[in-house]
Protein backbone atom coordinates (compact mmCIF):
# COMPACT_ATOMS: atom_id res chain seq x y z
CA UNK A 1 0.00 0.00 0.00
CA UNK A 2 2.81 2.37 1.05
CA UNK A 3 4.80 1.45 -2.08
CA UNK A 4 1.59 2.36 -4.26
CA UNK A 5 1.06 5.61 -2.17
CA UNK A 6 5.02 6.09 -2.57
CA UNK A 7 4.87 5.98 -6.57
CA UNK A 8 1.67 8.25 -7.34
CA UNK A 9 3.40 10.75 -5.00
CA UNK A 10 6.59 10.60 -6.98
CA UNK A 11 5.06 10.84 -10.23
CA UNK A 12 2.89 13.56 -9.50
CA UNK A 13 5.86 15.16 -8.31
CA UNK A 14 7.82 14.69 -11.34
CA UNK A 15 4.70 15.27 -13.04
CA UNK A 16 4.08 18.92 -11.44
CA UNK A 17 8.06 19.69 -11.64
CA UNK A 18 7.38 19.35 -15.58
CA UNK A 19 5.17 21.52 -15.64
CA UNK A 20 6.87 24.25 -13.82
CA UNK A 21 9.90 23.74 -16.17
CA UNK A 22 7.92 24.32 -19.10
CA UNK A 23 6.01 27.08 -17.68
CA UNK A 24 9.48 28.54 -16.97
CA UNK A 25 10.72 27.66 -20.73
CA UNK A 26 7.46 29.14 -22.07
CA UNK A 27 8.37 32.27 -20.31
CA UNK A 28 11.87 32.60 -21.25
CA UNK A 29 11.02 32.09 -25.11
CA UNK A 30 8.39 34.91 -24.38
CA UNK A 31 11.01 37.39 -23.20
CA UNK A 32 13.54 36.50 -25.87
CA UNK A 33 11.24 36.90 -28.44
CA UNK A 34 10.64 40.89 -27.09
CA UNK A 35 14.71 41.21 -27.04
CA UNK A 36 17.31 41.85 -29.76
CA UNK A 37 18.63 40.14 -32.11
CA UNK A 38 16.34 38.72 -33.65
CA UNK A 39 17.01 36.11 -36.37
CA UNK A 40 14.88 36.81 -39.18
CA UNK A 41 17.12 34.03 -41.69
CA UNK A 42 16.47 31.66 -39.09
CA UNK A 43 12.48 32.46 -38.58
CA UNK A 44 12.34 32.13 -42.71
CA UNK A 45 14.15 29.01 -42.64
CA UNK A 46 12.08 27.60 -39.77
CA UNK A 47 8.69 28.86 -41.15
CA UNK A 48 9.72 26.86 -44.93
CA UNK A 49 10.79 23.86 -42.65
CA UNK A 50 7.52 23.48 -40.32
CA UNK A 51 4.86 25.52 -42.74
CA UNK A 52 5.21 24.55 -46.29
CA UNK A 53 7.00 21.28 -45.88
CA UNK A 54 3.81 20.36 -44.50
CA UNK A 55 1.46 21.69 -47.13
CA UNK A 56 1.57 17.51 -48.44
CA UNK A 57 0.41 16.15 -45.29
CA UNK A 58 -2.27 18.26 -44.54
CA UNK A 59 -3.78 18.83 -47.61
CA UNK A 60 -4.44 14.95 -47.73
CA UNK A 61 -5.56 14.56 -44.31
CA UNK A 62 -7.82 17.57 -45.05
CA UNK A 63 -9.30 16.37 -48.23
CA UNK A 64 -9.80 12.89 -46.81
CA UNK A 65 -11.82 14.10 -44.10
CA UNK A 66 -13.86 16.60 -45.88
CA UNK A 67 -15.01 14.04 -48.37
CA UNK A 68 -15.34 11.23 -45.38
CA UNK A 69 -17.54 13.79 -43.81
CA UNK A 70 -19.51 14.18 -46.29
CA UNK A 71 -20.07 10.68 -47.31
CA UNK A 72 -20.58 9.43 -43.61
CA UNK A 73 -23.15 12.37 -42.68
CA UNK A 74 -24.71 11.57 -45.87
CA UNK A 75 -25.93 8.22 -44.83
CA UNK A 76 -26.70 9.50 -41.37
CA UNK A 77 -28.92 12.19 -42.61
CA UNK A 78 -30.80 10.15 -45.25
CA UNK A 79 -32.57 8.16 -42.84
CA UNK A 80 -34.80 11.09 -41.72
CA UNK A 81 -34.26 12.95 -45.32
CA UNK A 82 -31.85 15.71 -44.65
CA UNK A 83 -29.08 15.60 -46.70
CA UNK A 84 -29.54 19.01 -47.98
CA UNK A 85 -27.63 19.62 -44.67
CA UNK A 86 -24.51 18.26 -45.32
CA UNK A 87 -22.58 21.34 -46.72
CA UNK A 88 -23.87 22.89 -43.51
CA UNK A 89 -22.29 20.15 -41.23
CA UNK A 90 -18.90 19.65 -43.52
CA UNK A 91 -18.19 23.08 -43.13
CA UNK A 92 -19.04 23.71 -40.01
CA UNK A 93 -16.83 20.87 -38.61
CA UNK A 94 -13.86 21.82 -40.26
CA UNK A 95 -14.23 25.59 -39.35
CA UNK A 96 -14.92 25.19 -36.05
CA UNK A 97 -13.44 21.56 -35.04
CA UNK A 98 -11.74 19.10 -37.81
CA UNK A 99 -9.48 22.02 -39.31
CA UNK A 100 -6.98 23.28 -36.62
CA UNK A 101 -6.96 19.97 -34.75
CA UNK A 102 -6.42 17.29 -37.28
CA UNK A 103 -3.95 20.19 -38.72
CA UNK A 104 -2.38 20.49 -34.87
CA UNK A 105 -2.07 17.06 -34.82
CA UNK A 106 -0.38 16.22 -38.01
CA UNK A 107 2.21 19.39 -37.92
CA UNK A 108 2.95 17.86 -34.22
CA UNK A 109 4.08 14.28 -35.97
CA UNK A 110 6.00 15.89 -38.70
CA UNK A 111 7.38 19.68 -37.49
CA UNK A 112 7.21 18.72 -33.44
CA UNK A 113 9.17 15.52 -33.88
CA UNK A 114 11.77 17.20 -36.10
CA UNK A 115 12.15 20.37 -33.92
CA UNK A 116 13.06 18.03 -30.81
CA UNK A 117 14.97 15.18 -32.38
CA UNK A 118 17.30 18.28 -34.41
CA UNK A 119 17.16 19.83 -30.64
CA UNK A 120 18.27 16.94 -29.11
CA UNK A 121 20.59 15.77 -31.34
CA UNK A 122 22.56 19.33 -31.61
CA UNK A 123 22.12 19.06 -27.03
CA UNK A 124 23.98 15.96 -27.06
CA UNK A 125 26.63 16.71 -29.63
CA UNK A 126 27.23 20.22 -27.28
CA UNK A 127 26.29 22.29 -30.47
CA UNK A 128 24.20 23.76 -27.97
CA UNK A 129 27.01 24.41 -25.90
CA UNK A 130 29.28 25.59 -28.47
CA UNK A 131 26.29 28.38 -29.32
CA UNK A 132 26.59 29.56 -25.69
CA UNK A 133 30.86 29.65 -25.92
CA UNK A 134 30.08 31.93 -28.94
CA UNK A 135 28.15 34.29 -26.87
CA UNK A 136 24.91 33.69 -29.10
CA UNK A 137 22.00 32.45 -26.85
CA UNK A 138 20.75 29.27 -28.15
CA UNK A 139 16.95 30.21 -26.52
CA UNK A 140 17.44 33.12 -29.05
CA UNK A 141 18.95 31.68 -31.92
CA UNK A 142 17.61 28.17 -32.15
CA UNK A 143 14.18 28.01 -30.06
CA UNK A 144 12.43 31.38 -30.93
CA UNK A 145 12.59 31.62 -34.86
CA UNK A 146 10.72 27.75 -34.26
CA UNK A 147 8.29 28.77 -31.93
CA UNK A 148 6.80 31.78 -34.02
CA UNK A 149 7.41 29.83 -37.16
CA UNK A 150 5.46 27.35 -35.80
CA UNK A 151 2.49 29.60 -34.26
CA UNK A 152 2.33 31.79 -37.10
CA UNK A 153 2.51 29.01 -39.79
CA UNK A 154 -0.05 26.50 -37.69
CA UNK A 155 -2.44 29.33 -38.45
CA UNK A 156 -1.97 29.54 -42.24
CA UNK A 157 -1.64 25.40 -42.67
CA UNK A 158 -5.00 25.35 -40.82
CA UNK A 159 -6.74 27.87 -43.04
CA UNK A 160 -5.71 25.48 -46.07
CA UNK A 161 -6.84 22.82 -44.00
CA UNK A 162 -10.52 23.82 -43.85
CA UNK A 163 -10.29 25.13 -46.90
CA UNK A 164 -9.50 22.21 -48.69
CA UNK A 165 -11.59 20.22 -46.64
CA UNK A 166 -14.74 22.18 -47.29
CA UNK A 167 -14.01 21.59 -51.33
CA UNK A 168 -13.54 17.74 -50.78
CA UNK A 169 -16.76 17.60 -48.97
CA UNK A 170 -18.41 19.54 -51.65
CA UNK A 171 -17.14 17.34 -54.24
CA UNK A 172 -18.44 13.84 -52.73
CA UNK A 173 -22.05 15.27 -51.85
CA UNK A 174 -22.25 17.29 -55.19
CA UNK A 175 -20.91 15.38 -57.97
CA UNK A 176 -20.35 11.61 -55.96
CA UNK A 177 -23.40 11.74 -53.85
CA UNK A 178 -25.65 13.86 -56.18
CA UNK A 179 -27.16 16.66 -53.93
CA UNK A 180 -28.09 19.52 -55.30
CA UNK A 181 -24.83 22.04 -55.74
CA UNK A 182 -27.02 25.33 -55.32
CA UNK A 183 -28.84 24.00 -51.98
CA UNK A 184 -25.21 22.62 -51.21
CA UNK A 185 -23.57 25.65 -51.10
CA UNK A 186 -26.50 27.76 -49.73
CA UNK A 187 -26.72 25.35 -46.24
CA UNK A 188 -23.16 26.05 -46.10
CA UNK A 189 -23.24 29.52 -46.14
CA UNK A 190 -26.07 30.30 -44.13
CA UNK A 191 -24.97 28.08 -41.28
CA UNK A 192 -21.23 28.94 -41.25
CA UNK A 193 -20.66 32.19 -40.10
CA UNK A 194 -17.12 34.39 -40.72
CA UNK A 195 -16.97 33.84 -36.44
CA UNK A 196 -16.66 29.97 -36.60
CA UNK A 197 -13.88 30.41 -39.14
CA UNK A 198 -12.11 33.11 -36.92
CA UNK A 199 -12.78 30.81 -33.84
CA UNK A 200 -10.92 27.52 -35.60
CA UNK A 201 -8.32 29.92 -36.26
CA UNK A 202 -7.87 31.13 -33.28
CA UNK A 203 -7.17 27.61 -31.74
CA UNK A 204 -4.94 27.04 -34.52
CA UNK A 205 -2.94 29.90 -33.54
CA UNK A 206 -2.89 27.88 -29.66
CA UNK A 207 -1.83 24.60 -31.27
CA UNK A 208 0.88 25.93 -32.94
CA UNK A 209 2.47 27.56 -30.05
CA UNK A 210 2.06 24.33 -28.13
CA UNK A 211 4.12 22.20 -30.68
CA UNK A 212 6.66 24.89 -30.95
CA UNK A 213 6.88 24.90 -27.45
CA UNK A 214 7.13 21.04 -26.75
CA UNK A 215 9.05 20.30 -29.76
CA UNK A 216 11.93 23.00 -28.72
CA UNK A 217 11.55 22.18 -24.44
CA UNK A 218 11.74 18.49 -25.56
CA UNK A 219 14.45 19.18 -27.48
CA UNK A 220 16.42 21.51 -25.35
CA UNK A 221 16.41 19.50 -22.46
CA UNK A 222 17.26 16.31 -23.70
CA UNK A 223 19.68 14.19 -22.18
CA UNK A 224 21.62 10.37 -22.70
CA UNK A 225 22.77 10.19 -26.16
CA UNK A 226 21.27 8.68 -29.02
CA UNK A 227 19.00 6.97 -26.41
CA UNK A 228 17.64 10.23 -25.26
CA UNK A 229 17.02 11.99 -28.62
CA UNK A 230 14.51 9.11 -29.47
CA UNK A 231 12.68 9.58 -25.97
CA UNK A 232 12.84 13.25 -26.60
CA UNK A 233 11.18 12.80 -30.20
CA UNK A 234 8.61 10.75 -28.92
CA UNK A 235 7.77 12.62 -26.02
CA UNK A 236 7.36 15.89 -27.96
CA UNK A 237 4.86 14.06 -30.34
CA UNK A 238 3.44 12.62 -27.10
CA UNK A 239 2.64 15.47 -24.76
CA UNK A 240 1.97 18.08 -27.85
CA UNK A 241 -0.98 15.81 -29.06
CA UNK A 242 -2.35 15.08 -25.69
CA UNK A 243 -1.99 18.97 -25.31
CA UNK A 244 -3.87 19.81 -28.26
CA UNK A 245 -6.54 17.35 -27.49
CA UNK A 246 -7.53 18.57 -23.90
CA UNK A 247 -6.36 22.47 -24.95
CA UNK A 248 -9.23 21.51 -27.83
CA UNK A 249 -11.59 20.73 -25.22
CA UNK A 250 -11.04 24.05 -23.24
CA UNK A 251 -11.23 26.69 -26.35
CA UNK A 252 -14.21 25.41 -27.41
CA UNK A 253 -15.95 25.92 -23.78
CA UNK A 254 -14.52 29.29 -23.64
CA UNK A 255 -14.73 30.09 -27.00
CA UNK A 256 -18.39 29.49 -27.36
CA UNK B 1 53.29 40.10 -10.73
CA UNK B 2 50.70 40.68 -13.29
CA UNK B 3 47.29 39.24 -12.34
CA UNK B 4 46.57 35.53 -13.66
CA UNK B 5 44.55 34.94 -16.63
CA UNK B 6 42.47 32.59 -14.90
CA UNK B 7 41.91 31.88 -11.40
CA UNK B 8 39.89 29.52 -9.35
CA UNK B 9 39.47 29.17 -6.11
CA UNK B 10 37.80 26.99 -3.72
CA UNK B 11 35.82 25.48 -6.47
CA UNK B 12 32.67 22.79 -5.34
CA UNK B 13 30.33 21.71 -7.72
CA UNK B 14 27.50 19.00 -7.14
CA UNK B 15 24.92 17.67 -9.25
CA UNK B 16 22.16 16.13 -7.35
CA UNK B 17 23.46 14.17 -4.30
CA UNK B 18 26.87 13.51 -6.66
CA UNK B 19 29.70 15.66 -5.31
CA UNK B 20 32.07 16.73 -8.69
CA UNK B 21 34.55 19.14 -7.60
CA UNK B 22 34.98 19.23 -3.79
CA UNK B 23 37.59 22.38 -3.74
CA UNK B 24 39.65 23.28 -6.64
CA UNK B 25 42.05 26.02 -7.09
CA UNK B 26 44.22 26.77 -9.86
CA UNK B 27 45.71 29.14 -11.58
CA UNK B 28 46.81 29.82 -14.96
CA UNK B 29 48.83 32.86 -16.31
CA UNK B 30 48.91 34.76 -19.27
CA UNK B 31 50.26 32.81 -22.13
CA UNK B 32 50.82 29.80 -19.81
CA UNK B 33 49.16 26.06 -21.52
CA UNK B 34 47.96 24.37 -18.40
CA UNK B 35 46.37 20.63 -18.78
CA UNK B 36 44.36 18.83 -16.62
CA UNK B 37 44.40 15.18 -16.71
CA UNK B 38 42.28 12.73 -14.74
CA UNK B 39 40.22 9.89 -15.02
CA UNK B 40 36.52 9.49 -16.77
CA UNK B 41 34.17 10.94 -14.03
CA UNK B 42 36.97 12.66 -12.35
CA UNK B 43 35.14 15.90 -13.45
CA UNK B 44 37.55 17.29 -15.63
CA UNK B 45 34.78 18.32 -18.14
CA UNK B 46 33.02 20.03 -15.20
CA UNK B 47 36.01 22.16 -14.18
CA UNK B 48 36.49 23.02 -18.06
CA UNK B 49 32.59 24.14 -18.17
CA UNK B 50 33.22 26.55 -15.44
CA UNK B 51 35.95 28.15 -16.33
CA UNK B 52 33.35 29.79 -19.50
CA UNK B 53 30.83 30.22 -17.73
CA UNK B 54 28.46 27.20 -18.80
CA UNK B 55 28.18 25.78 -15.55
CA UNK B 56 28.24 28.13 -12.22
CA UNK B 57 29.83 27.21 -8.96
CA UNK B 58 28.08 26.28 -5.82
CA UNK B 59 30.82 27.04 -3.80
CA UNK B 60 34.24 29.50 -4.15
CA UNK B 61 34.68 31.13 -7.70
CA UNK B 62 36.26 31.52 -11.05
CA UNK B 63 37.86 34.82 -11.92
CA UNK B 64 39.14 35.39 -15.46
CA UNK B 65 41.54 38.72 -16.10
CA UNK B 66 40.92 40.14 -12.77
CA UNK B 67 36.18 39.35 -13.57
CA UNK B 68 34.67 37.10 -11.22
CA UNK B 69 32.31 35.03 -13.46
CA UNK B 70 29.18 34.31 -10.99
CA UNK B 71 28.45 37.97 -10.51
CA UNK B 72 28.15 38.78 -14.59
CA UNK B 73 25.17 39.49 -16.37
CA UNK B 74 23.93 38.01 -19.64
CA UNK B 75 25.96 41.13 -21.65
CA UNK B 76 28.59 40.91 -19.30
CA UNK B 77 29.17 36.79 -19.51
CA UNK B 78 28.40 37.46 -23.23
CA UNK B 79 31.46 40.01 -23.96
CA UNK B 80 33.87 38.12 -21.71
CA UNK B 81 32.84 34.90 -23.73
CA UNK B 82 34.17 36.43 -26.81
CA UNK B 83 37.66 36.17 -25.44
CA UNK B 84 37.22 32.49 -25.52
CA UNK B 85 37.62 29.62 -27.94
CA UNK B 86 36.71 26.41 -27.38
CA UNK B 87 36.95 23.24 -28.80
CA UNK B 88 34.92 20.35 -28.44
CA UNK B 89 35.69 16.80 -28.08
CA UNK B 90 33.47 15.95 -31.02
CA UNK B 91 33.96 19.04 -32.51
CA UNK B 92 30.55 20.00 -31.51
CA UNK B 93 30.02 21.73 -35.53
CA UNK B 94 26.90 23.09 -36.30
CA UNK B 95 25.85 20.55 -39.14
CA UNK B 96 23.38 22.40 -40.73
CA UNK B 97 26.38 25.07 -41.75
CA UNK B 98 29.19 24.58 -44.26
CA UNK B 99 32.58 24.84 -42.73
CA UNK B 100 33.09 28.22 -43.60
CA UNK B 101 30.27 29.50 -41.58
CA UNK B 102 30.98 27.31 -39.16
CA UNK B 103 34.54 29.23 -39.13
CA UNK B 104 33.02 32.46 -39.53
CA UNK B 105 29.95 32.28 -37.20
CA UNK B 106 31.53 34.22 -34.08
CA UNK B 107 32.16 36.74 -37.02
CA UNK B 108 29.30 36.64 -38.07
CA UNK B 109 26.98 36.77 -35.04
CA UNK B 110 29.22 39.83 -33.62
CA UNK B 111 30.92 41.87 -36.14
CA UNK B 112 29.63 43.88 -39.37
CA UNK B 113 31.84 42.23 -42.01
CA UNK B 114 30.17 41.23 -45.14
CA UNK B 115 29.82 37.13 -46.06
CA UNK B 116 32.45 37.83 -48.92
CA UNK B 117 34.71 39.12 -45.88
CA UNK B 118 34.09 36.39 -43.44
CA UNK B 119 34.96 33.93 -46.20
CA UNK B 120 38.05 35.15 -46.64
CA UNK B 121 38.75 35.25 -42.90
CA UNK B 122 37.86 31.90 -42.61
CA UNK B 123 39.90 30.59 -45.30
CA UNK B 124 42.45 32.10 -43.67
CA UNK B 125 41.99 30.30 -40.11
CA UNK B 126 41.51 26.92 -42.22
CA UNK B 127 44.97 27.51 -43.66
CA UNK B 128 46.48 27.61 -39.96
CA UNK B 129 45.25 24.31 -39.13
CA UNK B 130 46.05 23.06 -42.47
CA UNK B 131 42.90 22.87 -44.22
CA UNK B 132 42.08 24.05 -47.78
CA UNK B 133 39.06 23.70 -49.99
CA UNK B 134 36.67 22.24 -47.86
CA UNK B 135 34.84 26.20 -47.32
CA UNK B 136 31.73 24.56 -49.06
CA UNK B 137 31.71 20.99 -47.37
CA UNK B 138 29.49 20.19 -44.89
CA UNK B 139 30.45 18.72 -41.44
CA UNK B 140 29.04 15.08 -42.01
CA UNK B 141 31.45 14.99 -45.23
CA UNK B 142 34.69 15.71 -42.91
CA UNK B 143 36.69 13.00 -41.29
CA UNK B 144 36.97 13.00 -37.33
CA UNK B 145 40.70 14.70 -37.88
CA UNK B 146 39.20 17.14 -40.35
CA UNK B 147 36.63 17.59 -38.03
CA UNK B 148 38.53 18.40 -34.94
CA UNK B 149 40.72 20.70 -37.43
CA UNK B 150 37.15 22.81 -38.73
CA UNK B 151 36.64 22.97 -34.77
CA UNK B 152 40.10 24.55 -33.97
CA UNK B 153 39.66 26.89 -36.69
CA UNK B 154 36.61 28.54 -35.63
CA UNK B 155 37.83 28.38 -32.15
CA UNK B 156 40.69 30.83 -33.09
CA UNK B 157 38.54 32.54 -35.61
CA UNK B 158 37.58 35.17 -33.31
CA UNK B 159 41.41 36.61 -32.05
CA UNK B 160 40.85 34.24 -28.54
CA UNK B 161 43.06 35.49 -25.77
CA UNK B 162 42.02 31.56 -24.24
CA UNK B 163 41.71 28.83 -26.10
CA UNK B 164 39.96 25.51 -23.79
CA UNK B 165 40.36 22.16 -25.43
CA UNK B 166 38.14 19.64 -24.12
CA UNK B 167 39.85 16.04 -25.11
CA UNK B 168 41.66 17.38 -28.10
CA UNK B 169 43.06 14.05 -29.20
CA UNK B 170 40.45 11.55 -28.07
CA UNK B 171 38.72 9.22 -30.34
CA UNK B 172 41.80 10.43 -33.54
CA UNK B 173 44.39 7.85 -34.46
CA UNK B 174 47.66 8.36 -32.73
CA UNK B 175 49.46 9.88 -35.56
CA UNK B 176 45.84 12.57 -36.39
CA UNK B 177 46.11 13.21 -32.70
CA UNK B 178 49.79 14.32 -33.05
CA UNK B 179 49.32 16.17 -35.95
CA UNK B 180 46.51 18.01 -33.66
CA UNK B 181 48.60 18.20 -30.47
CA UNK B 182 51.36 20.00 -33.20
CA UNK B 183 48.81 22.20 -34.25
CA UNK B 184 48.15 23.11 -30.95
CA UNK B 185 52.01 24.24 -30.05
CA UNK B 186 52.34 25.43 -33.09
CA UNK B 187 48.72 28.00 -32.52
CA UNK B 188 50.21 28.85 -29.05
CA UNK B 189 53.54 29.73 -30.73
CA UNK B 190 51.80 31.86 -32.93
CA UNK B 191 49.31 33.85 -31.20
CA UNK B 192 50.46 33.71 -28.00
CA UNK B 193 47.34 32.58 -26.43
CA UNK B 194 46.56 31.05 -22.97
CA UNK B 195 45.05 27.72 -23.40
CA UNK B 196 43.67 24.87 -20.66
CA UNK B 197 43.11 21.53 -21.75
CA UNK B 198 41.35 18.55 -20.65
CA UNK B 199 42.97 15.40 -21.36
CA UNK B 200 43.72 11.76 -19.91
CA UNK B 201 46.31 10.84 -23.32
CA UNK B 202 49.38 11.55 -21.51
CA UNK B 203 51.60 12.02 -24.78
CA UNK B 204 49.51 14.97 -25.40
CA UNK B 205 49.08 16.42 -22.15
CA UNK B 206 53.34 16.12 -21.93
CA UNK B 207 54.02 17.48 -25.46
CA UNK B 208 51.81 20.61 -25.50
CA UNK B 209 51.79 21.63 -21.89
CA UNK B 210 53.68 24.44 -19.89
CA UNK B 211 52.08 22.48 -16.46
CA UNK B 212 49.74 19.87 -15.88
CA UNK B 213 47.71 19.57 -13.06
CA UNK B 214 46.33 15.78 -11.78
CA UNK B 215 42.70 15.83 -10.93
CA UNK B 216 41.00 12.99 -8.17
CA UNK B 217 37.75 12.99 -6.94
CA UNK B 218 37.16 16.58 -7.06
CA UNK B 219 40.41 17.71 -6.35
CA UNK B 220 43.80 18.85 -7.73
CA UNK B 221 46.31 16.48 -6.60
CA UNK B 222 49.52 17.84 -8.01
CA UNK B 223 50.70 20.42 -10.38
CA UNK B 224 53.58 20.55 -12.02
CA UNK B 225 55.77 20.57 -15.05
CA UNK B 226 55.92 17.64 -17.57
CA UNK B 227 58.96 16.61 -16.27
CA UNK B 228 57.83 17.36 -12.51
CA UNK B 229 55.35 15.08 -13.27
CA UNK B 230 57.03 12.46 -14.96
CA UNK B 231 59.40 12.06 -11.77
CA UNK B 232 56.69 12.34 -9.51
CA UNK B 233 56.18 10.26 -6.14
CA UNK B 234 52.35 10.90 -5.56
CA UNK B 235 50.98 6.97 -5.74
CA UNK B 236 47.94 8.56 -7.78
CA UNK B 237 49.55 10.54 -9.69
CA UNK B 238 52.44 7.66 -10.85
CA UNK B 239 49.78 5.20 -11.23
CA UNK B 240 47.48 7.74 -13.50
CA UNK B 241 50.75 8.58 -16.37
CA UNK B 242 51.78 4.50 -16.06
CA UNK B 243 48.02 3.92 -16.97
CA UNK B 244 48.38 0.94 -14.57
CA UNK B 245 45.00 -1.10 -12.79
CA UNK B 246 47.10 -1.92 -9.75
CA UNK B 247 47.34 1.27 -7.24
CA UNK B 248 45.50 3.67 -5.38
CA UNK B 249 42.81 4.44 -8.10
CA UNK B 250 40.39 1.80 -8.90
CA UNK B 251 38.00 1.85 -12.36
CA UNK B 252 34.64 2.07 -11.46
Amino acid sequence: MTTWLELIGKKTDAFVREMGSVVMFFLQTLRWTASRPFYFRNLLRQMEQIGVNSVPVVLTTAISTGMVLALQSYTGFKRFGAQSLIGAVVSLSMTRELGPVLTGLMVAGRAGASMAAELGTMRVTEQIDALYTMATNPMKYLVVPRFLASTIMMFFLSALGMYIGILGGYFVGVKVLGTNPVTYINQSINNTEVQDIWYGLVKSLVFGAVVGLIGCYKGFNTAGGAEGVGKATTGAVVVSCMLILILDYFLSALLW
Amino acid sequence: MPEPMIEITNLHKSFGSLQVLRGVNLTVEKGESMTVIGGSGSGKSVLIKHIIGLLFPDRGQVKIAGQVLNNLDEQQLNELRKKFGMLFQMAALFDSLTVWENVGFGLKQHTKLSDREIRALATEKLALVGLKDVEDKMPVDLSGGMRKRVGLARAIAMDAEIILYDEPTTGLDPITADAINDLIVGLRKKLGVTSVAITHDMHSAYKISDRIAMLYKGEIQEIGTPDEIRNTTNPIVKQFITGSAVGPITAD
